[in-house]
Formats: C-alpha cells, sequence, structure tokens
C-alpha cells in the first residue's frame, strides 16, 4: 500500500498530470531555456534538485508552519536553495550558467515548486512529497529535454554541441532552420505537444469553458 | 521561577498552538536565520572558484583575442623584450592612471568619484555613466606600443554588449576584436559571437589620417576600407556595435590615450 502511493506519487506526474502539459505550469523558463540541449538539461536538473529539497523541507516542519506566514515561509525556504544551486552553477558549470543567465534564479517565481510545495508538501509527509516533488520534476525535465532536443536539433544540427546533421555550410545537406532558436518556436512546439499529448489521452483535454452556439440552419 | 532549560523551551514553543504571535514571530526569525545562514555560507565557500572561473574567462578571450590579430605569434615569440602588460590608464588624461593598479582596480571602481556621468547626446553608445579609469593590455617593441588591447561596452538591442578592440601600433587600424559578454538575440544579433565575423575586424581602418573616426558596421557587405560586414536580421545590433567603437574610440573614450600613443608619449 505504502509503496504503491510511493510509486503512484513517482509516476503520475511524468505523463497523467503532467505539470508542464497538463497543468501548464512553469512554462516560463520552459520556453526560455531550451534553445539548446544542454542548458535544457541543467535547468531541468536544477529544478528538481530545488523541488525536492524544498519539499522534503516544508514537509517536515509543515505542523509548525503558522497559516499566515506559510507562503513567505515556503518561499524563504525555496529561494534560499534556488540561490545555492546558483552559485553551486557558477562555480562548477560556469559556462553554462553564464548561458542560464536569470533563470536559474527565476525558479524561485516558478510555479511549479510553490505549486507543490503549498498544495501537496504542506499536508504530507516527506517521504511521499518526495517522491511526488521528483515525479513533477521528471515531468518537468521530459518536457524540456524533449523540446531543447528538438530545437537545438533542427536549428543548428547538433545535439549536446556535436554535430549531428551535417550543415550545408560544411558540405553536408541540413539547412539550419534559424526560427528554431527563437523564442516562438518553443511555442509552437510546447503547443504541438499539448496537443499531441491531449489527442492521445483525452481525459487530459479540458471541458470548453463555453459552448458554441448552434447556428440557426443546422437547427431547421 | 522561569524555565530557562533551552530544551523545554524549544519543546513548548513547538507546543504553542500554530496561529499564536508568539510562535509566528519565532518561526519567521528562525527561517530566516537558518536560510541566511546556509546561503551565506554557499556564498562564502564558492566565492574563490567563481572568482577563478570569471579571471580564467577574460584571460582565455584575451588570448582568443591575441592568437586572432595577424602576426601575433610572431610579435609575442619573436622580439626580445616584447611582452604584454596590463596597465590602469585614467580615460581623461589618457596616461597611466595614479594610485590604481589592476589588483585595486576594482575597489577604487565602486567609489562613484571614478566615474563619469556622461550627457545624453554624447553618450552614444547608451552606457549612461562611464569609469575614468580602465584596465587595458599594451605590447611594446623597443619602447614603441605595438598593440592595444582595450576593453569596451555599449547597450545592444536586448543588453550590454561588452568588447575587446586591439589596435595597430599606428592608431588607425583595428588589428582584432572579440565579444566578452552579449545577450543579443540567438541567432541573429548573437553572431557578433562568431569567430569569422570577428575576424573581419582585422586591418579595419577605425580613422583616416586626419584622425576623423569612420568605422561602421555596414549594412550588408563591407563597401569600404573603414566597414565590416553588416549581420543580416540583425541591424540594431550592427548599429549599437558602430556606436560603441565609435564611442570608445573617440574623444570620451580612449581617444587620449590614442592621442598620447601617436605622439609617442605614452
Amino acid at each position: 500500500m505504502a509503496a504503491g502511493r510511493l510509486w503512484s506519487a513517482l509516476t503520475r506526474p511524468l505523463i497523467d498530470q503532467n505539470p508542464i502539459t497538463l497543468q501548464i505550469l512553469g512554462i516560463c523558463s520552459a520556453l526560455a531555456v531550451t534553445t539548446s540541449l544542454d542548458t535544457a538539461v541543467t535547468m531541468a536538473a536544477s529544478l528538481t534538485v530545488v523541488l525536492v529539497l524544498s519539499t522534503v523541507i516544508v514537509s517536515l516542519i509543515r505542523r509548525h508552519i503558522p497559516d499566515s506566514i506559510r507562503l513567505i515561509v515556503q518561499i524563504v525556504i525555496v529561494a534560499s536553495l534556488v540561490i545555492v544551486i546558483d552559485q553551486f552553477l557558477q562555480a562548477f558549470f560556469f559556462d553554462i550558467s553564464q548561458r542560464l543567465s536569470v533563470f536559474v534564479g527565476l525558479i524561485t517565481t516558478n510555479c511549479l515548486v510553490l505549486g507543490r510545495t503549498e498544495s501537496f508538501a504542506r499536508s504530507n509527509p516527506p517521504l511521499v512529497s518526495a517522491a511526488d516533488a521528483l515525479g513533477n520534476g521528471l515531468g518537468y525535465s521530459l518536457v524540456l529535454i524533449l523540446i531543447g532536443a528538438l530545437r537545438e536539433l533542427f536549428g543548428t544540427g547538433k545535439l549536446f554541441g556535436a554535430q549531428v546533421l551535417p550543415l550545408v555550410e560544411q558540405g553536408g545537406w541540413f539547412t539550419p532552420l534559424s526560427l528554431m532558436l527563437l523564442a516562438p518556436s518553443a511555442f509552437f512546439l510546447l503547443g504541438g505537444l499539448v496537443w499531441a499529448v491531449r489527442s492521445i489521452w483525452p481525459d487530459q483535454a479540458e471541458a470548453p469553458d463555453t459552448t458554441p452556439p448552434i447556428p440557426e440552419e443546422a437547427r431547421r | 521561577m522561569a524555565d530557562l532549560n533551552p530544551i523545554t523551551a524549544w519543546k513548548r514553543l513547538l507546543a504553542l498552538p500554530n496561529d499564536s504571535r508568539g510562535k509566528t514571530i519565532a518561526i519567521a526569525f528562525l527561517t530566516a536565520a537558518i536560510c541566511a545562514v546556509f546561503v551565506s555560507t554557499a556564498t562564502v565557500i564558492l566565492r574563490p572558484i567563481q572568482a577563478a572561473n570569471r579571471a580564467a574567462e577574460t584571460q582565455l578571450r584575451l588570448e582568443a583575442l591575441l592568437s586572432a590579430v595577424p602576426g601575433m605569434q610572431e610579435i609575442l615569440d619573436g622580439a626580445e623584450g616584447a611582452q604584454l602588460a596590463a596597465v590602469v590608464i585614467d580615460l581623461d588624461e589618457g596616461a597611466a592612471a595614479k594610485d590604481v593598479t589592476p589588483e585595486t582596480l576594482e575597489t577604487a571602481l565602486l567609489d562613484t568619484a571614478n566615474w563619469t556621468a556622461l550627457q545624453p547626446e554624447d553618450d552614444v553608445a547608451g552606457i549612461g555613466n562611464r569609469p575614468d579609469i580602465a584596465q587595458i593590455y599594451l605590447l611594446r617593441r623597443d619602447d614603441k606600443v605595438e598593440l592595444l588591447v582595450l576593453p569596451i561596452a555599449g547597450a545592444g538591442y536586448n543588453g550590454t554588449i561588452e568588447a575587446m578592440i586591439a589596435l595597430r601600433g599606428d592608431m588607425q587600424t583595428i588589428a582584432g576584436m572579440t565579444v566578452t559578454s552579449q545577450s543579443e538575440t540567438p541567432g541573429l544579433g548573437a553572431r557578433i559571437e562568431e569567430p569569422a565575423w570577428q575576424a573581419s575586424f582585422a586591418g579595419t581602418r577605425y580613422a583616416d589620417d586626419s584622425g576623423e573616426l569612420k568605422f561602421a558596421v555596414a549594412h550588408g557587405p563591407s563597401n569600404s576600407e573603414y566597414e565590416v560586414d553588416g549581420i543580416t536580421g540583425a541591424t540594431r545590433t550592427s548599429n549599437a556595435v558602430t556606436r560603441m567603437v565609435r564611442f570608445w574610440l573617440g574623444p570620451l573614450g580612449y581617444g587620449p590615450l590614442i592621442d598620447a600613443v601617436k605622439r609617442g608619449e605614452f
């Protein structure tokens, strides 16, 4: 029973409850850092680490957080972890941290993190919270890595900086699609991905806000 | 009598109702204090590594810039007494700065007295404030300046562009250029980072014999010895580079230094 609960907390956010494609959370960073695969992977790993640590800490002290200041307490914990991760990246992955620029810092305001600490970790024991956070982090990573790989592959013909598709300039056949390196392409890819996921699993589609009126002719 | 045993005091605190004023303040204070210690520790421990990273990065760019300058390797290897020296200069005087060394430069730049606010009409590079002192690199041979490497900066399309520009001893020709930091549009303006484009700076003249600044990034292919090829789809970044080079090589930038070198006084 307990193991089953852990397993479902870990696996459901991967596709069924994916934070990006189902809940459309945290897409700001998903759009910004996916121009290449290595930044996407670094960002995904940083977010997962911050998410797991912050949910565990919040979950440990959940019985003692006063309701009136709970959001501030959670944000302070998340922000501290983010600063530490950012400093860590600057020290050991200087090159990538230069390219991620402010987006590591913006994990603080990523609604995914606060969403999990506020809605799950605050009312569940640490182990389940950690599994849930890891699942959500991996679900986020999955989408980021997919979009990052597509954008890098079609934008530059590379994966992880290694040439996969030979470029025309170097005597190959592939003409890089510069649009893929611009922000709009991330919107297109993410939109296409959400559409694909909801076509395969129709129960993820939201009910329409309004039903379109039936035209007069059709009623006759 | 008050109970001063810390363990029982802690237990009493935890036993308080969550919404009591005392516990709210205590939890807020504890969270803040613990997080502050955590963040400060990480920052202090990691700072030396980060500083080393940044220094290595600047050094790498400098070496890349120098190796891009045609004939540079021969100058460095061949001549006796030729060596690249870092010097802090006073921009207005066009001479070595008094009392400031490369080691103390960072501290000196924290002092607002060492900065000059630029009038909007003079501020073609869009930098707002200009430092009065700057660290440059120069290469001398037989008491003649062979090469000047100058850091420059300016407002680009999406953020500040920082670069280093190398001038030949004739003080009319650019020997090389490298961008050290930029945040232009990937695939368009960010192409200023491409070595192929930067290589087109080598041998470009930036001023004519009368000393008038004529350097420009062309719109399209360059069609004079004062121009380098423009970048398609990045007009504003190209213009920013033009303005930045003209500002820093002009009278409010390194102009006084360049004049001093021309007169043979530096």
